[in-house]
């Protein structure tokens, strides 16, 4: 069977994107991405089921909540269980019962981000496992072994990931080793018929080396495309920006992943720079920590100010945590059942799927600047909005409207669909 | 008012139903039966939508109110009861005084009340703070406040009698509260039956409490580390054959397979179902079998007494933290901690189970869940083990009407070859 040649080559990819409605006056567009397992309506929020598992989640309830695909992380999986007994498993689908999407990343951020001591080198990256001390290396066939037996719908390209803060030659470094890693991924990965290679843009927060990176590896023929190096801290302003470039020259027929974002105010301007996918351990980590999110931002419900409040997380909410429980609740077994974990997490997932729903549904019947005027006066009613939010939004030409109104008439609910 | 039907007495075993009982006046709780156990007012790890995919949920469940008793000014300003706060309001719901999973401390009792230990540590609870939780939650059945601390094992005689004579002083003073309340019009007060080991100390304890208005008796201070098993089965024997017969009979952390057939012979109607809960916590699942059928495996039992510790339930740590939960595993679970055995186990953990666990996934999954600490580990080893545990009550019952309830001892409590 051959592998990836040229890139004149039509190559058969394992998915395919059809765009349903675009939005004419921003970049933001819907689609429908068929894969492998399941098909998935973009833009789409995909959470972060680290170890094969959505702390705590079935996967019926996962279902329940309409979620359609879910990420799963190489270093984690490859350490355990490990790709041998993924393989008698018969990869991770079967081996945690989920039938839907998968989407796994390379494993290279997180040795990165966790591990103190992690050398990169051109071979790959050096680091001491946190199990037993032994040196190990992460290289980009390694990588492709283990997400081939992980069996992903999607799977990441091992990229040189530097610190998006990061300034000096190391950036420009990264961004090439990041293209010749990805070739040397594609040459390694062994299940194209149904297995989704995807490329990650870096160049830090440099415009010119983001688009050289863009322009050369959309030379090559990958399913799609991830915007890397971003959400890691750096400055709001810049952030936004790469973001504009690169969906700027990215391939329009192509999904556009922006990875590690997750923040509702970050899913809808991003959304509309024109992002197709994100993922972020944001919605069900701080679930566990007790704080549940809202139309207008987050309520710790460790807080003694929950104690009485006799209220649902949101009383426009339809998860069966809004329809059966109470803040007060929530906030008596916060730190001492395991149930509270759940409970919000069933909740976060809910809103980050209703958000998405809410802002699908605004595109394909045309009036998703509405709904973003909508949704950034409920986050901020005071109209106190963020300068890169209106920035950015101004750069696809939603003007945010930031004049004081006096006599407010109530608005909609940004988070219900009507 | 409630009815106590009883369909038959086997050889000291009881089976039947108590129909038009609690608040909704149409529930049927059937006997020999268990009760939920809950911690804060949930099932342990499980949200509401994923204990309804347990197909046979008892019907009563159990508020244990050490979890609870830090809430009581909160739910009192609520003003809907314990039931819609936890939300388990549909359910037929039983106070009982102290957590079954987790063994009391000893000697914080007094002479006006007892001690609870709740997360924020000792909570001191006398006849009045007791009725006054009761007003605010407004359960189906309570147990009455209670001085049950007999069971360690330098316990003096003196100290026992104290137990009786404190416990029936506090159910005539929470009786007179209970039965001016209006709010707990709808609940009804169970006595409770101490004695420690002391012969005459039970009887007195039984005779007396017959004596009140009660609706029901909880069995007290009769858990495994407690006392001989010999010296449980005569004493239960004995206090149940002065209970009047029209009135449920529940005991406490009596919860394991074995533990509880004996008692049924005994004349028990209501378990609690801590035993599923310290076995989850472990890492366990139950797979003793309670069927000739196939869908029980005889391989798994051998197998799991591999695994299984001495029996021994002796050294069980002290309330105030999880840690009681981490006691011997016993010959009725199989540990899938067990790395060699299970890693690369791809079958359901009991096959041929039903429940939600062993329908959708592996040993091998949950093994590799539990080594990673995920959460997901204990929602799927509770599912499985309340699944399991349930169906060994529907077992108890209809091997009681067919007749079959030795045939099924032999079963549950055989030994491997």
């Amino acid at each position: 069977m051959s592998t990836v040649s040229t890139s004149k080559m039509a190559v058969k990819h394992a998915l395919s994107l059809t765009i349903l409605a675009e939005c004419p006056t921003t970049k933001a567009r819907v689609c429908k991405l068929v894969l492998p397992h399941h098909t998935v309506d973009t833009p789409v929020f995909m959470p972060v089921g680290t170890q094969g598992t959505l702390k705590g989640m079935l996967p019926a309830q996962l279902e329940e909540l309409d979620c359609q695909i879910i990420l799963g992380n190489t270093y984690h999986l490859g350490m355990r269980p490990g790709p041998e007994l993924l393989d008698k498993a018969d990869g991770l689908h079967n081996f945690m019962n989920w039938k839907r999407a998968l989407l796994t990343d390379s494993g290279g951020f997180q040795m990165v981000s966790l591990l103190k001591l992690a050398e990169i080198t051109e071979e790959g990256v050096k680091f001491q496992s946190p199990h037993d001390g032994r040196e190990m290396l992460l290289t980009p066939e390694h990588s492709m072994a283990i997400q081939n037996s992980i069996g992903a719908d999607i799977m990441m390209q091992l990229d040189d990931v530097v610190h998006s803060t990061t300034k000096g030659p190391r950036v420009e470094e990264a961004m090439y080793r990041s293209i010749r890693w990805l070739d040397r991924c594609m040459k390694a990965h062994k299940r194209t018929d149904c297995q989704n290679l995807f490329g990650i843009v870096q160049g830090g927060l440099d415009p010119e080396l983001r688009k050289i990176c863009v322009q050369e590896m959309t030379k090559r023929d990958l399913p799609g495309f991830a915007i890397g190096g971003l959400s890691g801290g750096e400055e709001k302003t810049h952030f936004w920006r790469m973001v504009h470039l690169s969906t700027d020259y990215l391939p329009k027929n192509k999904p556009r992943y922006l990875m590690g974002v997750g923040y509702a105010v970050d899913l809808v301007v991003c959304s509309a720079l024109g992002c197709d996918m994100y993922d972020c351990v944001f919605p069900t980590r701080t679930a566990r920590f007790g704080s549940a999110l809202v139309p207008t931002g987050q309520l710790p419900l460790k807080n003694k100010q929950y104690a009485r409040d006799f209220r649902p997380i949101d009383e426009n909410c339809r998860c069966s945590t809004c329809a059966r429980y109470t803040r007060a609740y929530l906030h008596s077994i916060a730190t001492q059942e395991t149930v509270a974990c759940h409970l919000v997490t069933v909740h976060n997932i809910a809103y980050q799927m209703n958000l998405m729903r809410c802002l699908r549904q605004s595109i394909l019947e045309g009036r998703f600047p509405q709904f973003v005027q909508e949704f950034m006066d409920t986050m901020y009613p005071s109209k106190n909005y963020p300068e890169w939010v209106v920035e950015a939004l101004a750069a696809v030409n939603i003007n945010l409207q930031k004049s004081q109104s006096h006599q407010d008439t109530p608005l909609e609910n940004a988070n219900t669909c009507s | 008012m409630m009815k106590v039907l009883l369909s038959n007495v086997v050889n000291g075993c009881r089976v039947g139903s108590i129909t038009e009982v609690g608040r909704h006046g149409n529930r049927v709780l059937e006997f020999p039966g268990c009760l939920l156990y809950t911690r804060c007012g949930s099932a342990p790890h499980l949200t509401h939508d994923v204990l309804q995919k347990l197909d046979t949920l008892p019907v009563g469940v159990q508020l244990t109110l050490p979890t609870l008793a830090e809430q009581h000014n909160v739910v009192k300003d609520f003003q809907h009861g314990i039931g819609k706060f936890t939300g388990m309001e549909d359910s037929f719901l039983y106070c009982s005084v102290q957590d079954p999973a987790v063994r009391e401390a000893t000697g914080y009792n007094f002479n006006k009340g007892v001690s609870v230990w709740g997360s924020g540590g000792r909570i001191k609870l006398e006849v009045a703070d007791f009725m006054s939780i009761q007003k605010a939650f407004c359960p189906d059945w309570y147990q009455c406040l209670c001085d049950g601390d007999t069971v360690s094992s330098d316990t003096s005689n003196k100290r026992v009698r104290k137990s009786v004579d404190r416990t029936l002083n506090f159910l005539d003073k929470c009786l007179e509260i209970h039965q001016d309340s209006q709010e707990l019009k709808a609940s009804e007060i169970l006595g409770v039956i101490e004695g420690g080991d002391l012969w005459e100390e039970r009887l007195r304890s039984a005779r007396e409490t017959c004596k009140r208005p009660v609706a029901g008796f909880v069995l007290d201070g009769f858990q495994s580390f407690a006392m001989e098993r010999e010296t449980r089965k005569n004493l239960l024997t004995a206090v149940l054959e002065v209970l009047p017969e029209d009135k449920p009979r529940i005991i406490h952390a009596v919860s394991r397979p074995d533990e509880v057939l004996e008692a049924v012979e005994c004349g028990i109607d209501f378990f609690d179902s801590s035993f599923p809960y310290q076995v989850t916590e472990r890492g366990c699942a139950l797979v003793f079998p309670f069927s000739k059928k196939s869908d029980v495996c005889e391989e798994t039992m051998i197998q799991s007494s591999d695994d299984a510790s001495k029996e021994t339930t002796e050294n069980q740590p002290c309330q105030g933290s999880n840690e009681g939960t981490q006691s011997q595993k016993t010959e009725f679970e199989m540990d899938l901690n067990n790395r060699q055995k299970y890693a690369q186990d791809f079958r359901p953990v009991l096959p041929g189970c039903s429940c939600y666990c062993c329908q959708n996934h592996s040993r091998a999954y949950i093994h590799h869940l539990l080594q990673t600490g995920e959460l997901l580990a204990r929602v799927l080893l509770m599912m499985h083990n309340f699944h399991h545990y349930f169906g060994f009550f529907t077992a108890i019952r209809e091997s009681l009407h067919q007749g079959t309830f030795q045939e099924l001892k032999a079963i549950v409590t055989q030994r491997t070859k």
